[in-house]
């Protein structure tokens, strides 16, 4: 039984390290700031989930696995929180400029001229 | 017995894979061209390193990194939200220059 949890925590281990570098890749390599950040809020969560479900899996012990459990839980119900807010900010800042290849953006922030419109 | 040298191996090597993207991570902290660039950067950063202490609380077994990694996820949050009102704030200032600056 225990060889059975010692292999499923390496896997786990291996697919968060995986997670974590294409994350970091993302963050390296794309074009723009919101694309950046579905890398890195996305994969970043999955990132540092794994390796704590493997923590909780391979030690075999009640109170660390619950603490790994809720540090998951918390990490899942906060990463979408803090991306939405990083970015509403980030798309507000007038410095912060849309990748070429943006398709549509449909609350037209380039378009908007007038200073009151873009503070609201 | 040949589980756990699977495991210790798989650890050593998510430790590399971890460590090489905290460097990259890193190359885009220090390069981001606008002040958001840079936070997006901490936040992944953040990120990596509580994996990497996740990680760390398999190799070893010691259950101290874990208080460590969801503290960290606590105050990751709360440093995120921080940097949010701030960027809300600093896209509102009246003179170019300071912004001029951060992309240096």
């Amino acid at each position: 039984m225990t060889e059975v949890t010692q292999i499923l925590a390496a896997l786990l281990v291996l697919a968060g390290a995986f997670f974590c570098f294409v994350a970091s890749v993302g963050i390296l390599r794309l074009e723009d700031l919101f694309m950046r950040m579905h890398a890195a809020s996305k994969a970043g969560t999955f990132g540092a989930g794994l390796p704590l479900v493997a923590a909780a899996i391979a030690l075999g012990d009640a109170s660390i696995a619950v603490r790994a459990l809720a540090t998951v839980g918390f990490l899942l119900i906060t990463a979408p929180i803090a991306a939405h807010l990083l970015c509403r900010a980030a798309y507000r800042c007038p410095e912060v400029e849309l990748s070429s290849k943006t398709i549509i953006d449909e609350l037209g922030r380039q378009n908007v001229s007038d200073p009151e419109e873009a503070d609201r | 017995m040949n589980s756990q040298l699977i495991l210790e191996i798989c650890c050593h090597g998510a430790f590399g894979v971890i460590a090489l993207s905290l460097l990259l991570a890193l190359y885009r902290l220090l390069r981001g061209p606008t002040l958001p660039d840079r936070i997006v950067a901490v936040d992944m950063l953040s990120f990596l390193v509580i994996a990497y202490m996740a990680v760390l609380v398999v190799n070893t077994g010691n259950a101290a990194f874990l208080d460590a990694a969801s503290t960290l996820a606590l105050i990751t949050f709360l440093s995120t939200a921080a940097f949010a009102r701030y960027i809300e704030r600093w896209g509102e200032r009246p003179d170019g220059n300071s912004r001029e600056e951060g992309a240096g």
